[in-house]
């Protein structure tokens, strides 16, 4: 399945950048990740547990950034195993621009793929799940990276990232 | 009045007692002492390169046994194919290596990479989990065009490309086919799919695998309609068992329709693995297993062109088929697109010039095999569409053109130019009947009734021709088998009467046990509670081929009586010397045998006595016992032959389709028991509305199966079809059989696809929607596009 989106973001380029190669931004953003360790050159390792229709499973696997050029755009391949529930692929082309009203406008196309028994027992629900776990990743992206406008902790955006709109700006407090 | 007993008797089954209190045997409820249990890793790619492959973590944890993969099987046999086909140019197919467990490289989602053992079903499939496989991800070949076009991705890296054989029949037909096309009156073209389809048998597969050091002796239990076959073609092409040492039983099977038939590398791999670690190995697949496992069926896409001249007679026909074969040879796919498709393609009907083309392709999915109807629902599918659509192009009543058409009962036997010979048959009498059945003449009256309940009605006529009893050793060797198809039966009569007929045919739903003593008990005129039905297992039955191609009465079941004749021959011998008569005189009826013209008689089971206690006895003429043993070839197929209509009702607000009435009249030549005969054809007609209307196999273009459970994959239920109307009573005998009889075990799933279709087509054109086709299964959004796309 494939899908394309924008998003205007209240930050400056420059933030916005620094947190698409951030293992903690990524970490806090990819909705069900348990752990997210490494680095934007080395690439990430990733668990995360998530459950598409009937199949549950914890995916293990590696997110790696490429064709970054600095400030502009990047791809974040993701490619997890699921044991018995088989496997996710997901790639995220990420450009950014300036937006009009001032901010960096984010634009994703992502593409994404499963294979195994997540195929074999919920491919009615696939595109539907794939364009729910985009949108929910650069949501939680959004919110991490925009100004702060109430005081929260980075261990409230741990919590259940589905649910909730008080994380914003914890990201630009880490930096700071 | 209907008989109670013997031929033509409509006995209950007597399995059935079994199966429907929970007593049945089936393989699942085999356990060995110390056994163990195998989990299979399957690959979760279509295709890809094995990089390696980390086991070491799941041999480490706790209840583990062994881990297996191909290194193991270095030196061991592949699958085997049990079946060569020819090509064009007269070249063999190419056949590629199908390794017990993948070698290199995997080549469809479910090909096996590797095998836990472990204490227990779970502990097994835990530990797959820690297997660390590293797979390389290649492009895979899903569409069969795309497979065979120039720079694909090959399923195979050793042959030359995915094309397994490009097969052309009558070869030398094909110029003046051609020609006979282009001058033609009228020529109808028709392109269409016949959809891929899942078996889904109740009893999903189970296999165990038994072990004894101390003769060394190997037992495998398993779900297959054919023990013998699989005893053979593991046993010497595989694993290098000799048969002596190699016991194949195949207990209660709960459903096969074919893809049950073939040897499977699971079946190898318990076989193999109880012996390397001396404990019984036992796997049952699961449902989802199932999927990606069993041979799949049928998916044709095939161009049909049938030309007329202008008397409205078929004068040729030319098809162009691409079949898929899936990622490897299972054990009959080569034979189903050609012997058992292309020979049928004259169906019921004069067409002197018949050529059929077709290109068998390797593509990055399961094998596709046999299912039940194998090839002829294919053949029967699109000529029964194409001459529906010359009809509707011609402005001809569609029973009235396959009258005109029809091979006349005086003709028969009737040599076919795609060189089979049909014995007998009488096509008219079975549209006659399906006609006066479904009360034709009044169909107007019912879419009348439907038109004012916003419905859309309409009538689908299909004919079919079958051929069964498969079998001719001589001619299917000549076509290419690597097996004979003959059959074999032991009657051995005990010393008290009572009989045990072990016979190498299998029933798995088909009802031989109460079939088959029927016969037996009929021959002699005892009750058939005396007579025991013995199959599936080599160890108790004289090697036989099994059951498939509705073979089992006709070829199974000729063989029994071959057997009880020889049993009666010398029966009549020892009731001769008992009553002091000439052999010739001994007659036989209803277990008495008497001295023709006088009051003398002896009963049968002071007959059977005599010859087991021999005191009073001809032993210089005659041996003791009375046990007889008869391998049945027969001369030719059984042709089975019926025409079905279809009634259908379309909601022209959302495309859904109801089947409101199906009629079957079919001849099957002689009919041993009238219930079970009903039951095939309802459970066969049930499958074909099945794959007309529900059932589809759907594979992704990176060749994830997307249709792998009942979520996506719909099986039919009682709710959508109707009662049926089922008769036999037209019977035209097979001539080269002793009991005349043709088969009937897949008619049902042959001739109903086509009449729904048609049924559906016939509605939306008399509704004011002139659709000419809509690939099946007819789904309501497939019928409604269908619809906008005319209006």
């Amino acid at each position: 399945m494939q899908l394309t989106d924008t998003r205007d973001i209240n930050a400056d380029r420059e933030t916005v950048w620094a947190g698409l190669l951030s293992a903690e931004v990524l970490g806090a953003c990819v909705p069900g990740c348990k752990e997210m360790n490494g680095s934007a050159s080395e690439g990430f390792e990733a668990t995360v547990v998530q459950k598409v229709g009937p199949v549950k499973a914890t995916f293990k696997g590696a997110v790696s950034l490429s064709d970054i050029v600095e400030g502009q755009s990047l791809t974040l391949a993701g490619e997890g195993k699921g044991g018995a529930a088989g496997f996710a692929k997901g790639e995220a082309r990420v450009s950014l621009e300036d937006a009009p009203d001032g901010g960096t406008r984010l634009i994703y196309d992502v593409e994404a793929k499963v294979g195994g028994k997540l195929a074999q027992l919920g491919s009615r629900i696939i595109d539907g799940f794939a364009k729910k776990m985009a949108d929910q990743f650069f949501e939680n992206f959004q919110q991490a990276v925009e100004e702060p406008e109430e005081d929260t902790s980075a261990a409230e955006a741990e919590a259940d990232v589905g649910e909730g709109t008080s994380k914003k700006g914890w990201f630009k407090k880490m930096l700071g | 009045m209907p008989k109670d007993q013997g031929i033509g008797a409509s006995s209950k089954r007597r399995e059935d007692v079994r199966f429907l209190t929970g007593t049945g045997n089936y393989t699942d409820d085999i356990n060995l002492v110390n056994q163990t249990y195998a989990h299979f890793l399957r690959s979760d790619v279509a295709h890809g390169v094995i990089n390696g492959i980390d086991a070491s973590a799941a041999e480490a944890m706790d209840g583990v046994v062994r881990v297996f993969t191909a290194k193991d099987f270095e030196g061991v046999g592949g699958v085997p194919c049990g079946w060569q086909v020819t090509d064009r140019h007269g070249q063999p197919m190419q056949e590629p290596k199908h390794p017990v467990l993948a070698e290199g490289k995997v080549r469809h989602v479910g090909d096996p990479i590797a095998v836990v053992i472990a204490e227990t079903p779970e502990l097994a499939r835990d530990a797959a989990e820690a297997i660390d496989v590293d797979i390389t991800e290649l492009p895979a070949v899903v569409d069969m065009k795309a497979a065979v076009a120039e720079g694909a991705p090959k399923v195979h890296d050793d042959l030359t490309s995915n094309l397994c054989y490009d097969w052309g029949f009558v070869e030398e037909n094909r110029e003046a086919v051609d020609q006979a096309i282009k001058n033609a009156a009228h020529v109808t073209t028709l392109e269409l799919v016949n959809n891929r389809l899942v078996a889904n048998p109740m009893e999903p597969r189970v296999a165990v695998g038994d072990y004894n050091r101390a003769n060394d002796e190997h037992t495998l239990y398993t779900t297959s309609q054919n023990p013998h076959v699989i005893r053979l073609l593991m046993g010497a092409f595989v694993l290098g068992i000799p048969e002596h040492k190699l016991r194949v039983v195949a207990p209660d099977v709960g459903g096969g329709f074919g893809t049950k038939i073939f040897h499977y590398a699971e079946e190898a791999f318990v076989t193999f693995a109880a012996k390397a670690i001396n404990r019984p190995v036992k796997w049952t697949a699961s449902r989802s297993e199932a999927f990606i496992s069993d041979a799949h069926g049928r998916d044709h896409v095939t161009k049909i062109e049938l030309a007329l001249d202008a008397d409205h007679k078929f004068v040729a026909l030319r098809t162009d088929t691409y079949a898929n074969m899936g990622a490897y040879l299972s054990t009959f796919a080569p034979s189903v697109p050609t012997w058992l498709h292309g020979t049928l393609m004259a169906g019921n009907y004069i067409t002197p010039l018949v050529y059929v083309n077709v290109k068998a392709v390797f593509t990055n999915t399961v094998p596709v095999d046999a299912y039940r109807g194998a090839g002829r629902p294919e053949a029967t599918f699109q000529l029964e569409r194409v001459v529906d659509k010359a009809a509707r192009e011609l402005g001809m009543d569609p029973a009235e053109l396959r009258r005109l058409n029809f091979i006349k009962p005086e003709q028969f036997p009737y040599d076919t130019p795609v060189a089979v010979t049909y014995d007998t048959g009488n096509y008219h009498a079975t549209l006659d009947k399906a006609l006066e059945l479904t009360d034709y003449a009044s169909f107007d009256t019912r879419a009348a009734e439907s038109k004012a309940r916003g419905k859309l009605r309409g009538f689908g006529i299909a004919h079919y021709i079958e051929a069964c009893g498969i079998a001719p050793s001589n001619l299917v060797g000549q076509l290419g088998a690597r097996a004979g198809l003959y059959e074999s039966a032991t009657v051995r009569v005990n010393a008290t009467g009572s009989i045990a007929v072990m016979t190498g045919s299998h029933s798995h739903g088909q009802g031989h046990e109460t079939t088959f003593a029927q016969v037996v008990a009929d021959m002699i005129g005892i009750d058939e509670s005396q007579v025991d039905i013995v199959h599936g297992d080599t160890a108790r039955t004289p090697m036989g081929m099994g059951t498939y191609g509705s073979r089992s009465i006709a070829v199974g079941g000729s063989a029994m009586v071959r057997a009880a004749e020889k049993v009666l021959n010398k029966a009549k011998k020892i009731a001769a010397h008992l009553m002091e008569a000439a052999d010739a005189d001994i007659e036989l009826k209803d277990g008495q045998f008497s001295v023709a013209g006088t009051d003398k008689s002896v009963a049968w089971g002071d007959v059977c006595l005599a010859a087991y206690v021999p005191h009073n006895y001809p032993l210089e003429e005659i041996e003791p016992g009375l046990e007889e043993t008869a391998f049945y070839d027969p001369a030719n197929f059984t042709y089975p032959s019926g025409a079905y209509f279809c009634e259908v009702e379309v909601d022209p607000g959302t495309g859904k389709v109801e089947v409101v009435g199906f009629t079957a009249a079919d001849d099957f030549g002689n009919v041993i028991n009238p219930m079970i005969v009903e039951g095939q054809v309802h459970g066969g007609v049930a499958q074909g509305i099945g794959q007309a209307m529900l059932e589809n196999c759907v594979y992704d273009d990176n060749g994830q199966l997307l249709s792998g459970s009942y979520m996506d994959y719909a099986m039919p239920r009682a709710s959508d079809l109707p009662m049926f109307e089922v008769d036999h009573s037209c019977q035209t005998p097979c001539t080269h059989n002793p009991l005349g009889v043709k088969g009937c075990g897949e008619a049902g799933a042959i001739g109903s696809p086509p009449a729904l279709v048609n049924a559906v087509i016939d509605a939306l054109h008399r509704g004011g929607y002139p659709v000419e086709h809509i690939d099946m299964p007819l789904s309501p959004s497939r019928v409604w596009n269908a619809m906008q796309s005319v209006k």
